[in-house]
């Protein structure tokens, strides 16, 4: 596409956000238009910036894990499992097999609850107002579940470096076996609002469509890369917590539209209900705590680990000088490469377009500015 | 002096009514809204305000009537002014030839339903100009879209009205009720049934016209905040909001007038159901309602809000009396048809707005030049041959 010069009069430039309706936080977009056709736009990151990777520094390793549920607020079990493995690795220990199995409940629960509010959010920019309240009613459920495990909803510090502070309560399995139960029949109620409706099409058929060489020229992973129809799934390609015993599948789609995208997501959350019903059908006894000192002095060295979030590839590169605290974490977040994408995906579509781009690439501000 | 109380007393004193009235119905239309639009989403909706947040409207209005008046300093001012007086004034003059009942309407004028498509056309400049006006790159987009939007909708909306015309064979909008009770048939039905299609587009027209989801672009929310209102707040903010409102009941209206035989219960013209439909079903409904609204008191723990269910219920049970005695009954029968039928299609405006996403702009006008002008033509031709080989 060639470059477009912003010189002409006749354009209208646009500062949207940082608060907006659906900017989905305080993302701000400087969209320049002509008429409704927006020529190109422009991101203001930095609103919610809280500095998270410069604090990693000043605390001890086990301080900083709860640090990480703030950067994506939305899949905070994720972010806390992703830097759990990065730190274990450094120290070469592993989750004993029930923590894993657990650990992997709780991150696919949280893809689902991810997921679910990404669908109602993202039906609410392009003016469903309703799916929203049913997408909210099932991810209270599995909040609960959260909540009654640690007593968090939504920042949960669900796990420990090592493995799991707490054991699962009693009715852990019998309460999540019901969600799985009920779950699929509501996904069907979403896709009955949703995936035919004529408007819908219309809204995200062919709307921000991203090939899958613009993916892998600006580094975009999870469900908007599936969606351009390439098979990348870090839980297949370097399986992470024994995801390498469970059976499913990877959603991809076609086209690399909005569409696709919707349908990929609705499937991952299929596929995520498999998971956890395997993971809770064979679900180990045994310790749940690997032998982790009291004090954690990992040896001098560095690593990356990454593990399949639910908006994409969420990576932790972690540097030890044998102290205490870490000497450096960097965070690979999946909402901020994904959201380079943006100007290539709206040029060339209309303002409404913008809305329905912003939602399909599914950010979360907190992570996208740390 | 029979003449004087006829032409000017009675007219003056149901203007002043409408006027005084409708901004109370316009809020209590909105409390059904997102009642029946809390229904759809699995919640409860209004709690607070009163009983069933039944006097949430009266709080909304106190509200706006309080909030402080602010004008952008960027603003035209007399046009900032100008814009929400027009599009209220506009819309509620339409009520003056709106048929309530058989003999309740301000003017039977011969030119009826000109009357309100023009008062409709000049609303439209009362969006133009509050987003041209408010000097925002929001609003301008929303009052750009809105004149685009509405301009194309009327186009599809004057040819169904056009086809009704055409069966009525008469502008004024009783001759138009008149006219379905001699021909014993409702006009969405007339014409070997080819007349539901005017029927059909005018309805999807009538929610252009009216900026309603799924075809709220101008005031869309997740894109332009509030469209060409944006600017606007406090008192003006609620002139704009009563007009949308009467708008919405202007064109359903329309509707009910011109397709679905106003004030004429249905099958007017069958004498054995007279008794069933004229007096068993409207008091048996608010009768219904009554009793819900009993219900609702044993419910409620707070005395002042038990006082205000009980004389809720009490005001339906009484109504519904009313409805038994022949001689209340003639009086209102009518009207109570012409109501009930208004807000059956009111009641679809919320169900389309609890369903539908939101069209994007250029498969609005897509679907308005594409779609709903050519049929509302063809619609027009076929159904003028088939009146043509009638007579």
């Amino acid at each position: 596409m060639p470059d477009v010069t912003f010189l002409d009069a006749n354009e209208l430039v646009l500062n949207m956000g940082p608060q907006h309706p659906s900017t989905h936080g305080v993302l701000r977009v400087i969209l320049k238009l002509d008429g409704e056709k927006v020529l190109g736009c422009e991101c203001v990151i930095g609103y919610l910036h809280r500095g998270v990777e410069k604090i990693a520094e000043n605390r001890t390793w086990m301080q900083f894990a709860p640090y990480v549920d703030r950067m994506d607020y939305v899949a905070a079990v994720s972010n806390g499992l992703g830097y759990c493995l990065a730190v274990e690795k450094l120290m070469s220990v592993e989750a004993p097999p029930r923590a894993q199995a657990v650990r992997v409940i709780l991150t696919e629960l949280n893809r689902i609850t991810s997921h679910l509010l990404w669908l109602g959010t993202h039906a609410l920019d392009i003016g469903a107002i309703t799916p929203v309240f049913y997408c909210f009613r099932e991810r209270e459920e599995a909040l609960k579940i959260f909540e009654n495990y640690c007593g968090a909803r939504l920042t949960t510090h669900a796990f420990r470096i090592g493995g799991l502070q707490y054991e699962t309560y009693d009715t852990f399995e019998k309460e999540v076996l019901a969600f799985c139960d009920m779950f699929p029949a509501k996904v069907d109620e979403y896709e009955e609002l949703l995936t035919g409706n004529r408007i819908w099409l219309g809204r995200t058929r062919g709307v921000g469509i991203l090939t899958a060489e613009d993916c892998k020229d600006f580094g975009v992973t999870g469900p908007v890369l599936r969606a351009s129809g390439v098979e990348w799934d870090l839980r297949k390609a370097q399986p992470y917590s024994g995801y390498e015993k469970y059976d499913f599948a990877i959603p991809t789609g076609r086209n690399g539209d909005t569409f696709d995208r919707y349908i990929v997501r609705i499937q991952e959350m299929r596929q995520s209900l498999r998971i956890i019903r395997q993971a809770v059908e064979g679900l180990p006894t045994g310790p749940i705590m690997g032998k982790v000192p009291k004090v954690m002095k990992p040896p001098v060295g560095e690593c990356y680990v990454s593990i399949e979030a639910p908006k994409g590839e969420l990576g932790y590169f972690v540097v030890s000088d044998n102290s205490t605290q870490p000497y450096r974490v960097r965070v690979r977040p999946p909402s901020f490469v994904n959201l380079q994408a943006l100007d290539r995906m709206c040029r060339g579509s209309l303002i409404a377009d913008v809305v329905a781009i912003i939602g399909t690439i599914d950010i979360v501000l907190g992570e996208v500015d740390r | 002096m029979e003449a004087l109380l006829a032409t000017y007393l009675k007219p003056l004193v149901m203007t002043a009514v409408i006027i005084l009235l409708f901004p109370l119905i316009a809020g209590y239309i909105t409390l059904a809204e997102r009642k029946v639009l809390a229904d759809f989403q699995v919640r409860l909706g209004l709690m607070r305000v009163g009983p069933y947040g039944f006097l949430q409207p009266i709080a909304d209005a106190v509200k706006l009537l309080l909030k402080e008046d602010i004008v952008p300093s960027a603003a035209d001012r007399w046009i900032f002014w100008l814009a929400p007086v027009l599009s209220t004034v506009t819309a509620l003059t339409a009520f003056s030839v709106l048929p309530l009942g058989p003999n309740l309407q301000v003017a039977d004028v011969n030119i009826g339903l000109l009357v309100i498509l023009s008062l409709s056309s000049v609303g439209i400049l009362g969006t133009i100009l509050g987003g041209w006006a408010s000097n925002s790159h929001y609003s301008l987009l929303g009052s750009l879209r809105s004149a685009a939007q509405m301009v194309s909708y009327e186009v599809a909306m004057g040819f169904a009205i056009v086809s009704g015309l055409m069966v009525a064979g008469t502008l004024s909008m009783q001759g138009i009720v008149k006219a379905q009770f001699d021909r014993q048939i409702w006009f969405a039905f007339s014409n070997y049934g080819l007349m539901f299609i005017p029927f059909v587009t005018y309805s999807i027209a009538a929610v252009a016209e009216t900026n309603r989801a799924p075809f709220d672009l101008p005031e869309a929310e997740s894109e332009l905040v509030a469209g060409f209102h944006t600017e606007y707040s406090g008192f003006r903010w609620a002139l704009y909001f009563l007009a949308e409102y009467a708008n919405m009941f202007v064109v359903s209206s329309i509707a009910v007038t011109l397709f679905l035989g106003g004030w004429l219960r249905p099958f007017a013209n069958i004498e054995a159901l007279r008794h069933p439909l004229d007096f068993a079903f409207p008091a048996g409904l608010f009768g219904l309602i009554g009793v819900g609204c009993a219900i609702g008191m044993r419910r409620r723990t707070v005395a002042v809000d038990k006082g205000i269910m009980a004389v809720l219920a009490m005001a339906m049970l009484g109504a519904a009396a009313a409805f038994l005695v022949p001689m209340i009954n003639a009086a209102i029968i009518g009207p109570f048809w012409f109501l009930f039928k208004v807000s059956v299609i009111l009641y679809c405006f919320i169900w389309y707005r609890g369903t539908f996403p939101r069209f994007r702009y250029d498969q609005l006008m897509r679907v308005g030049w594409k779609y709903m002008i050519p049929i509302g033509m063809g619609a027009l031709i076929v159904n003028g041959l088939v009146l043509l080989k009638a007579r």
